[in-house]
């Protein structure tokens, strides 16, 4: 089974502009186009963004 | 082998893991996400845990700490990994690393460690100004310090011991290696380079992550050998390295990076790097860790994994 994917709109929490995203996955970081934010995807449905965690000390590759 | 059972343990899902995803899409695998947010281990719980059907697991944690911890208890629970928790132990930490390098005698920069403000300034005067300073973990060119005389040194020494966590006060030193405006990004693959960019800036921090910019590098004998070996020093598998050009001593190895970012590599090198990877892990998943690192041996062991070295949980 491949990987559930959703398209449709959410508000960016940030500016509360409406976000189109296209064939998202759960978790996918993604920017919204109003103000910049960088913003994940918690729920596909109903389609959710939230504000993407702050990096932390050991972040990386 | 058929129909491997492979399990992607991630963070976020950035553009290289939906780069990999479709790879492994494209080849018929079927992938398990696990999401380390909401991951649970019983430790204790070494034969009946649920990843024992695993074949492979692929490591693309964002926290240092979640993927070095996750990777040692599935590797001590025989759950195979791409990277492995030795891999990432010595790669995760810039101390570690640095020291695995100087064992298997691979060229790199000169670097001093110290434990108190006051070594920490004879160690640096002993490199000569400047200097620089550098978290043991860390990355994308974070808390990385140019230290240029005597007043930035105590300066910065003194904020590093007060602000920071314990692991701030083992001071990382290295010497200033003066670049010709660029450093070069490889991509090790198992036992072959596969593909190499510089990342030209004229800052001296040249991440791309920093906002260097990338154009191909030819992979020569020359690169391609000094990469295997660190590579395999580093533990083998999927790793990226840093390399600074030195004039008089040529390829020095800066760092070696276990869970590697590639979006910016792939158009520069036209090599499907996401590919290359999948390529890997379904050869680990089928012939073992060592065999798909071309290695006659099992490759280098250490006694113990530095579980609380730098981590941060």
């Amino acid at each position: 089974m491949a990987i559930p994917t959703a398209t449709g709109q959410a508000q960016c929490p940030e500016c509360l502009a409406d976000v189109t995203l296209t064939n998202v996955m759960q978790n996918e970081i993604t920017q919204c186009p109003g103000c910049g934010a960088e913003l994940e995807i918690t729920s596909l449905e109903p389609l959710t963004l939230a504000l993407a965690p702050q990096e932390e000390e050991d972040w990386g590759e | 082998m058929s129909d491997p059972r492979v399990g992607v343990l991630y963070s976020r899902v950035r553009v290289e893991e939906k780069l990999l995803f479709e790879a492994f899409e494209r080849r018929g695998v079927t992938l398990d996400l696990i999401d380390d947010q909401k991951l649970i281990f019983d430790l204790t719980d070494v034969d009946n845990h649920p990843y024992k059907h695993f074949d492979v697991i692929v490591e693309r944690c964002i926290n240092h700490s979640r993927a070095l911890y996750s990777l040692k208890i599935l590797n001590d629970q025989g759950v195979k990994t791409v990277n492995t928790a030795l891999c990432a132990d010595i790669c995760g930490n810039k101390l570690m690393t640095t020291s695995a390098l100087a064992a298997a005698r691979v060229p790199q920069p000169k670097a001093l460690v110290a434990y108190t403000a006051e070594s920490a300034i004879e160690a640096i005067e002993r490199l000569g100004y400047p200097a620089v300073l550098k978290p043991t973990v860390g990355s994308w060119g974070r808390l990385l310090s140019k230290v240029n005389d005597r007043d930035a040194a105590e300066t910065i020494l003194e904020h590093k011991e007060t602000l920071g966590s314990y692991h701030h006060s083992i001071f990382y030193i290295q010497e200033y290696v003066k670049k010709p405006g660029r450093d070069i990004r490889a991509f090790q693959v198992g036992p072959e380079t596969i593909c190499a960019i510089y990342r030209t800036s004229p800052n001296w921090i040249t991440n791309t992550a920093r906002g260097g910019s990338s154009s191909n590098c030819p992979v020569t004998p020359e690169l391609a050998d000094i990469c295997t070996r660190a590579a395999r020093a580093c533990g083998g598998g999927v790793v990226a390295l840093d390399l600074f050009e030195d004039p008089n001593r040529g390829l020095l190895v800066n760092e070696v990076n276990y869970t590697m970012e590639f979006r910016n590599s792939i158009a520069p090198t036209n090599v499907n790097i996401p590919e290359r990877m999948v390529d890997f892990c379904l050869q680990v998943a089928r012939d073992g860790w060592a065999a798909a690192n071309g290695w006659p041996d099992e490759g280098p062991h250490l006694a113990s994994i530095s579980l609380a070295e730098g981590a941060s949980a």
